[in-house]
C-alpha cells in the first residue's frame, strides 16, 4: 500500500515517519514509535483506553489516522510527566489507589488532565460526567474520582509531585 | 513478626509503572520476525463447514499461512479438554479449529498467519468459505424442548448434565407444613466479563530445542501449560513455558484455555517464527467465556414464627456450545452448595439441568456461581419478607446462624467454620440511616417518587480449595497453592508464588506479608508471578484463593527461613536456636539484644557457609505447598438504596452501602477497591448489563454499542465497612475479597428496585432494570389496578 509521509511532535520529539494513510494514529503511537503506555481496548471508540492529547485535547486516538494528526502535537502518557517529576494525576492516581490492572488508565489519565486544564476544581459530578468516554472494570470508578480530587487539590497547594527516577526504582 | 505493614494501607508497588505507560502486557511484545494471527470465525450460530478455498488469501502478499480445523487434526492436534468432570457428563470434542461444524457465531472456522496483522485481516476477508447455516438454539430452556436443534450428537436433548444436592423428601416434608411458602421464577441473565485488556497471546518456537514459550493473557499459567501441553497439543510439558506478564484484568475470562493459545503455538511451530494474536473487542464478545444464564424456579417456605423451613431450586444452566476450563462446577457445586445463605435452612433442595446451546461457553465470571445462588437467596429472603409483611432486615436477622453455632453444617454439603452476621447487619443499617431512609421513603411515595431499599446479607465460599474434597466433586486439578522464599546473599527476598496477579495488587500486599514476617523493609521483597519458568507449580489466581491460600503458602515458607536462620544465628552466637528471640529486624539471645545478628549477617553465612552447623545446608532458600484445609466463608451485608422515576422507567443508584467480613485486611487499600470494582459489577448486571442472543442465535450486544459496561456516571461513591472475624484455619486468618462485591451487589440491588417498585404492586421483575423495561412494568401494573377498579 502506498505510504504517505506526516509529521508529527510526540512527547516534545519532532517525528517524521511513512505511514499508510489507513493506520490509526494509536497503531501508529504504538506499533511504530513503541509508545505502547496508549492502550486499545475495544473497536467501537468507546472504551477510551487510547486517549492522547492532541494539540492539547484529549482525543481517542483510536478514532484518528495517523494522517489526520499530520502536524500536531501528541502528548501521550510517556510524555505526561514533566521535567522529571510526576504529573499530579499521576500522583494522584498512585496515592488513591486509582488503578488496579492499570490498563485504562494511561487513557484515564489523560482524559483526566483534559478535565483538570478546562476545570481545575471540578465536583464529583463533574468529574464522572468528563469520564464517562472512558471505562474502567476493575476500580469501580470510586478510587478514580478520589484520585482527580487530589490532584486538583494538590494542584491548588501548588503542591510538587514525586520524581520520575523514584516512581521508577 | 512485626505489624509494620500488615493491614496498613500501603501504596501499591506496582503503579509506577502503570502511570507512566511502562506497563507490560502482552499485545505490547514483539519479537524480531514476528508474524500475526487472524482468526475467520463463525457469522452464524450453527453451521456445517462445506469448503474453504485459501488460493485467494494464499496468493496475497505477505500472507504466511492458513489454517483450518482440518489441518490442526492432521497435525493430531487434539480437542481442549474440560477441568471439571461430573458423573454422566456429557463432554463433546472442542477443537481449536472446527474442522465440520461451527457451534456458535464467534468459532473458529479458518486462521490467517501474515507479516503483519493488517494483512492477516484483510487475507481473512479473502477466504473462500462456504458454510450451510442450521438452525440453532441460543436460550436454556430452548434447547430442552422436544424438537430443539441438536448441538452435539454427543449430548441427546442437548443435556450435559442432570445434577441435584440437599434432601428432596426433607424439603418435600417442611414445605407440607408451611405456614406460607413463596415461589419466584428467576433469570439470572447473561454477562460479557469484558476485562478492558482484550485475550492476547505470543508464541516462539526453538527448533534447535524443540522448545516453545508462550506469553499470553492468563491467571493461570501453569494450568494453560498442563492443558496445553499435556492435553491439546502434546508437546512434552517442560518444553512449553508459559508466561503471563502484565494482565488487564480477568474477573474469570482468563482462566480458561481458549482456542487462540492452541493456534498460535501451532503457527509457530509450522513457520518457525513467532506468531501474536490480539482480540479485537468484537471478538472478546463473541469468544470469551460469558458468565451467568441461569433460567430458576425456586420456592421458600416459613412457619408462624417466620422462620425458614426450607428452600427448593429449579435451575436450568445455558453452558453455551462447548464446556470450557471449570463450566460443569460452576452452576453446580459452586452454586448449590451456596443455597443455605447466611441462614438456619433446615431443608435444601437443588437440582440442576446443565445444558449445550448455539452460543458462546459459559463459566466462571467474577463470583461464579455464588452470585447466582445469593440471587436466589437474598431475592426469595426479600419476597418472603414482603409476603409477611415484616422488614426485610429484621426477617434476615430472625433467621441468621448464630455465632455459637459454628462449625454450622449446612443441608447442601459445606461446613461453615466461622461467621457472625448481625454485626455487618446493625453497621450496614446505622451507616444507610436505616429508619430514616424509610420515613423518607414514605414521604416521598406520598410525593409520587420512589425509592427503593434492598439488602444482600452475603456468604460465600472461596479460597479454592481443599484439595481432597475438591477431586471427590470432579475436580481434575490440585487446588493447593505454593510458594518460594529466595533470600540472596545481600538479604534481599525474592518471593515466588504461583498466584497471578492481574490488577488485585500482590507484589505489594504480598511483599506487606513476608517483610513483617522477616521483620526487613518491604523494598526488600520483590514478588514475582506469572512465568513457568521461574515459579514453583501453582494453580493461579480465581475463586478468591490468592490470599487465603497463596498467601497463607507463603507464610509458612517464610516460617521455614526463620526457623533456619534462627539456628544460622544461634550458631554464630554460640547459643542454643531456642534462645535466641527476632526482634526488630535483629537476633539475639533473649535478654541480650547488645550482641545480635541481622537478617543480612545471617542470610550471607547461609551462603558463604564458612561457619554454619555442620549438620546443616547451605543456602536460605525454603518451599512450601499449602493445601487448605476447608473454604473460608467471607459474608457481610450490602445495601442498596434506588430511585425509580415512574414516567421514563429510569434506575437512579442513590446510595451504596457495603460492610465486609474478609477477615483481617493485608492492605485495607486494596481490599477496599476490591470491594468497590466487585460492587461496579453486580450493580452493572442489576441495572445495566445484558447479553442478549436473537431466536437464531445471533449476538445483538456484540459491542460496547449494545453491552452497557458501568460508566463513572452510572455510579456513586460507596460507603464502605467492615467487621473482622478470622478465618479459625489459616495462618493469616484472611478470607477472600475479589468476588464478594459482586456476590452480594447484584442481589441487593434488584431487591432496591423491586422495594422501589411495590407501590404499584410489582412482587417480581428480572433484571437488568433497563428503563424500558421497568417503564412497562409499571404500566402494566398500572393498567391492571385500573382494570381492577373498572371491574
Ligand atoms: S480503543 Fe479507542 S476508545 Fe476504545
Ligand atoms: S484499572 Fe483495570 S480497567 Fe481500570
Amino acid at each position: 500500500m502506498n505510504r504517505v509521509p506526516i509529521n508529527l511532535n510526540v512527547n516534545g520529539k519532532a517525528t517524521r515517519s511513512d505511514v499508510e494513510p489507513r493506520q490509526l494514529l494509536v497503531h501508529f503511537l504504538r506499533d511504530t514509535l513503541g509508545l505502547t503506555g496508549t492502550h486499545v481496548g475495544c473497536d467501537t471508540s468507546q472504551c477510551g483506553a487510547c486517549t492522547v492529547h492532541v494539540d492539547g485535547e484529549a482525543v481517542k486516538s483510536c478514532t484518528l489516522f495517523a494522517v489526520q494528526a499530520d502536524g500536531a502535537s501528541v502528548t501521550t502518557i510517556e510524555g505526561l510527566a514533566h521535567e522529571g517529576r510526576l504529573h499530579a494525576l499521576q500522583e494522584g492516581f498512585w496515592e488513591m489507589h486509582g488503578l488496579q490492572c492499570g490498563f485504562c488508565t494511561p487513557g484515564m489519565i489523560m482524559s483526566a488532565a483534559d478535565l483538570l486544564a478546562h476545570e481545575p476544581d471540578p465536583s464529583e459530578e463533574q468529574i464522572r460526567h468528563a469520564l464517562e468516554g472512558n471505562f474502567c472494570r476493575c476500580t469501580g470508578y470510586h478510587n478514580i474520582v478520589r484520585a482527580v480530587r487530589h490532584a486538583a487539590e494538590a494542584n491548588a497547594r501548588g503542591a510538587s509531585s514525586e520524581p520520575v527516577v523514584a516512581a521508577d526504582d | 513478626m512485626s505489624d509494620k505493614y500488615f493491614g496498613k494501607p500501603v501504596k501499591r508497588v506496582e503503579d509506577p509503572r502503570f502511570i507512566t505507560g511502562t506497563g507490560h502486557y502482552t499485545e505490547d511484545m514483539t519479537l524480531p520476525g514476528m508474524a500475526h494471527a487472524a482468526m475467520l470465525r463463525s457469522p452464524y450460530a450453527s453451521a456445517r463447514i462445506v469448503s474453504i478455498d485459501a488460493t485467494r488469501a494464499l496468493a496475497q502478499p505477505g500472507v504466511l499461512a492458513v489454517l483450518t480445523g482440518k489441518d490442526l487434526l492432521d497435525a493430531k492436534i487434539g480437542s481442549i479438554p474440560t477441568g471439571w468432570l461430573l458423573p454422566d457428563l456429557k463432554t463433546p470434542p472442542h477443537y481449536a479449529i472446527a474442522p465440520e461444524v461451527a457451534r456458535h457465531v464467534g468459532d473458529v472456522i479458518a486462521a490467517v498467519i501474515a507479516e503483519d496483522r493488517a494483512t492477516a485481516e484483510d487475507a481473512v476477508a479473502l477466504l473462500d468459505v462456504e458454510l450451510e447455516p442450521m438452525d440453532a438454539v441460543a436460550l436454556g430452556s430452548d434447547a430442552l424442548a422436544p424438537a430443539a436443534p441438536q448441538v452435539h450428537p454427543e449430548a441427546p436433548g442437548n443435556v450435559a448434565f442432570e445434577w441435584e444436592i440437599g434432601d428432596a423428601a426433607a424439603v418435600e416434608e417442611n414445605f407440607a407444613r408451611a405456614y406460607r411458602t413463596v415461589k419466584l421464577t428467576l433469570r439470572n441473565h447473561r454477562l460479557v466479563p469484558n476485562a478492558i485488556e482484550p485475550r492476547a497471546s505470543m508464541a516462539q518456537y526453538q527448533k534447535a530445542s524443540d522448545e516453545f514459550t508462550l506469553w499470553t493473557t492468563s491467571q493461570n499459567p501453569h494450568i494453560h501449560r498442563l492443558l496445553l501441553a499435556a492435553f491439546v497439543l502434546g508437546i512434552p510439558e517442560h518444553k512449553l513455558r508459559v508466561i503471563s506478564p502484565d494482565v488487564g484484568g480477568g474477573f474469570g475470562s482468563k482462566i480458561f484455555q481458549y482456542p487462540e493459545e492452541v493456534i498460535v503455538l501451532h503457527a509457530a511451530r509450522k513457520l518457525n517464527r513467532p506468531v501474536k494474536w490480539s482480540a479485537r473487542r468484537s471478538e472478546s464478545f463473541v469468544s470469551d467465556a460469558q458468565g451467568r444464564d441461569h433460567e430458576t424456579v425456586a420456592e421458600l417456605a416459613v412457619d408462624e414464627h417466620h422462620k425458614v423451613l426450607g428452600l427448593r431450586v429449579k435451575t436450568v444452566a445455558n453452558l453455551g456450545a462447548y464446556l470450557t476450563t471449570f463450566a460443569p462446577a460452576v452452576p453446580t457445586y459452586l452454586y448449590g452448595t451456596l443455597l443455605n445463605g447466611t441462614y438456619r435452612f433446615p431443608a435444601v433442595h437443588a437440582h440442576v439441568t446443565g445444558v449445550f446451546t448455539n452460543t458462546v461457553g459459559v463459566d466462571a465470571y467474577r463470583g461464579a456461581g455464588r452470585p447466582e445462588a445469593t440471587y436466589v437467596v437474598e431475592r426469595m429472603m426479600s419476597r418472603m419478607a414482603h409476603e409477611l409483611g415484616i422488614d426485610p432486615a429484621e426477617f434476615r436477622r430472625l433467621n441468621f446462624i448464630q455465632p455459637d453455632e459454628f462449625p454450622y453444617q449446612t443441608p447442601v454439603a459445606l461446613v461453615y467454620d466461622s461467621g457472625n452476621y448481625e454485626p455487618a447487619l446493625d453497621q450496614a443499617l446505622e451507616r444507610v440511616g436505616y429508619a430514616e431512609l424509610r420515613r423518607e421513603q414514605e414521604e416521598a411515595r406520598a410525593r409520587g417518587r420512589y425509592i427503593g431499599i434492598g439488602f444482600s446479607s452475603y456468604l460465600e465460599a472461596c479460597g479454592l480449595a481443599p484439595s481432597k474434597l475438591v477431586g471427590q466433586l470432579g475436580a481434575q486439578a490440585g487446588q493447593w497453592e505454593s510458594a518460594v522464599v529466595r533470600v540472596m546473599p545481600t538479604g534481599k527476598v525474592e518471593v515466588l508464588t504461583g498466584s497471578h496477579s492481574h490488577g488485585q495488587g500482590h507484589e505489594t500486599a504480598f511483599a506487606q506479608i513476608i517483610a513483617d514476617d522477616l521483620q526487613i523493609p518491604m523494598e526488600d521483597v520483590s514478588i514475582i508471578h506469572g512465568d513457568t519458568g521461574r515459579m514453583p507449580y501453582g494453580w493461579g489466581t480465581y475463586g478468591s484463593r490468592s490470599a487465603a491460600v497463596g498467601g497463607s503458602a507463603m507464610k509458612m515458607a517464610t516460617a521455614k527461613i526463620l526457623d533456619k536462620a534462627r539456628r544460622i544465628a544461634a550458631h554464630l552466637l554460640e547459643a542454643a536456636p531456642e534462645d535466641v528471640v527476632h526482634e526488630d529486624g535483629k537476633f539475639f539471645v533473649r535478654g541480650v539484644p547488645a550482641n545480635s545478628k541481622s537478617f543480612f549477617d545471617v542470610a550471607l553465612m547461609a551462603h558463604l557457609a564458612h561457619n554454619i552447623p555442620d549438620d546443616m545446608e547451605p543456602g536460605l532458600e525454603a518451599q512450601h505447598f499449602y493445601d487448605p484445609k476447608n473454604f473460608v466463608y467471607p459474608f457481610g451485608t450490602h445495601v442498596a438504596v434506588v430511585e425509580v422515576d415512574a414516567d421514563t422507567g429510569r434506575v437512579k443508584l442513590l446510595k451504596y452501602v457495603a460492610v465486609d467480613d474478609c477477615g483481617p485486611m493485608i492492605n485495607p487499600l486494596i481490599a477496599e477497591g476490591q470491594v468497590h470494582g466487585g460492587i461496579a459489577q453486580g450493580v452493572g448486571q442489576a441495572l445495566l448489563e445484558n447479553t442478549v442472543y436473537d431466536e437464531q442465535g445471533q449476538l445483538v450486544t456484540g459491542s460496547f454499542m449494545e453491552y452497557a459496561v458501568p460508566r463513572a456516571d452510572d455510579l456513586v461513591q460507596f460507603d464502605i465497612g467492615h467487621t473482622v472475624t478470622p478465618s479459625p484455619h489459616n495462618p493469616l486468618g484472611v478470607k477472600g475479597i475479589g468476588e464478594a462485591g459482586t456476590i452480594a451487589s447484584t442481589a441487593a440491588t434488584a431487591n432496591a428496585v423491586i422495594d422501589a417498585l411495590a407501590p404499584f404492586g410489582i412482587a417480581h421483575l428480572d433484571m437488568p432494570y433497563t428503563p424500558e423495561r421497568v417503564w412497562r412494568a409499571i404500566q402494566a401494573a398500572r393498567a391492571q389496578t385500573q382494570q381492577a377498579a373498572d371491574d
